[in-house]
């Protein structure tokens, strides 16, 4: 996949509002430091997958999972993103979790109700939603 | 997949991340030797790099000198890049600015030496 410049970037009003609800009240940021932070992002991102990588490498697994992630955080010296990216997880965990049994519960009410062929047919629904080839890679792998 | 997921989403509750995955996915994904990318990975990487934007901003102003004018400028931030070994991997995307004449100046002494250098190699060769 060709990638242009522009996607190596990330959009401007995200990166702005975060670092408006950074920075106090009052505080301005000009328009050079805002693509300035932006550019600075993309780099950290590159940076950090980079040194993840190198974490999964030593695994036996070579894809890319949440403890390379914050291995890579305290390699890199930021320590203190450590303590909320582990709340992140734990949140983003339940979250999946409940999705997972959310739909699994809909799936049984719904087999319940309609016979064998409309069962193909919600099927083929659900894998029609993961429609880019690059989500087989996303699968997600118990750590 | 979830892809840009800012604010609040149709239930009304507040998102984990507010960068977009897909866009996060696509710089990991230029990373060569990058094979492939767990979805919790994704999403922290996302979310540090939203830490990341605080922090540097946030600590950028602290130490700056846009302080006084309580506003965050280009300075304050290649100032940070310059002189905190964290963010040492920024400097090169952070350039100091300096002013045309002075780098005009810079790149005529440049020449000088260059012309200097030359000169004397010349008077070597002249030698032998």
């Amino acid at each position: 996949m060709a990638e242009r410049p522009e996607d190596l970037n990330l959009p401007n009003a995200v990166i702005t509002r975060i670092i408006k609800e950074a920075l106090l009240d009052g505080v301005n940021s000009s328009k050079e430091a805002q693509s300035a932070i932006s550019r600075a992002a993309s780099i950290f991102v590159l940076y950090a997958t980079s040194c993840a990588n190198n974490f999964a490498m030593k695994g036996e697994c070579k894809t890319l999972n949440a403890s390379d992630v914050l291995s890579t955080m305290e390699e890199m010296e930021f320590q203190r993103f450590v303590t909320p990216l582990k709340a992140a997880l734990e949140a983003y965990r339940r979250e999946q979790k409940g999705k997972k049994e959310a739909s699994e519960q809909k799936k049984k009410d719904k087999d319940k109700k309609t016979g064998p062929e409309e069962q193909d047919k919600s099927r083929d629904e659900d894998e029609g939603r993961l429609e880019e080839e690059e989500q087989n890679e996303e699968k997600e792998v118990d750590n | 997949m979830a892809d840009v997921v800012v604010g609040k989403d149709k239930c009304g509750e507040q998102r984990l991340v507010s960068l977009p995955l897909s866009r996060i996915r696509v710089i990991m994904k230029s990373s060569p030797e990058v094979s492939s990318i767990n979805q919790e990975a994704l999403v922290l990487t996302a979310k540090a790099t939203e830490l990341f934007v605080q922090y540097l901003a946030t600590y950028s102003y602290r130490h700056g000198s846009g302080k006084e004018k309580k506003a965050l400028t280009y300075s304050d931030l290649s100032n940070t890049a310059e002189e905190s070994e964290t963010f040492q991997f920024l400097a090169d995307i952070l350039p100091k600015k300096i002013l045309a004449s002075k780098y005009l100046k810079m790149l005529k002494e440049k020449r000088g030496e260059e012309e200097n250098n030359k000169d004397e190699s010349e008077d070597d060769e002249a030698e032998s």
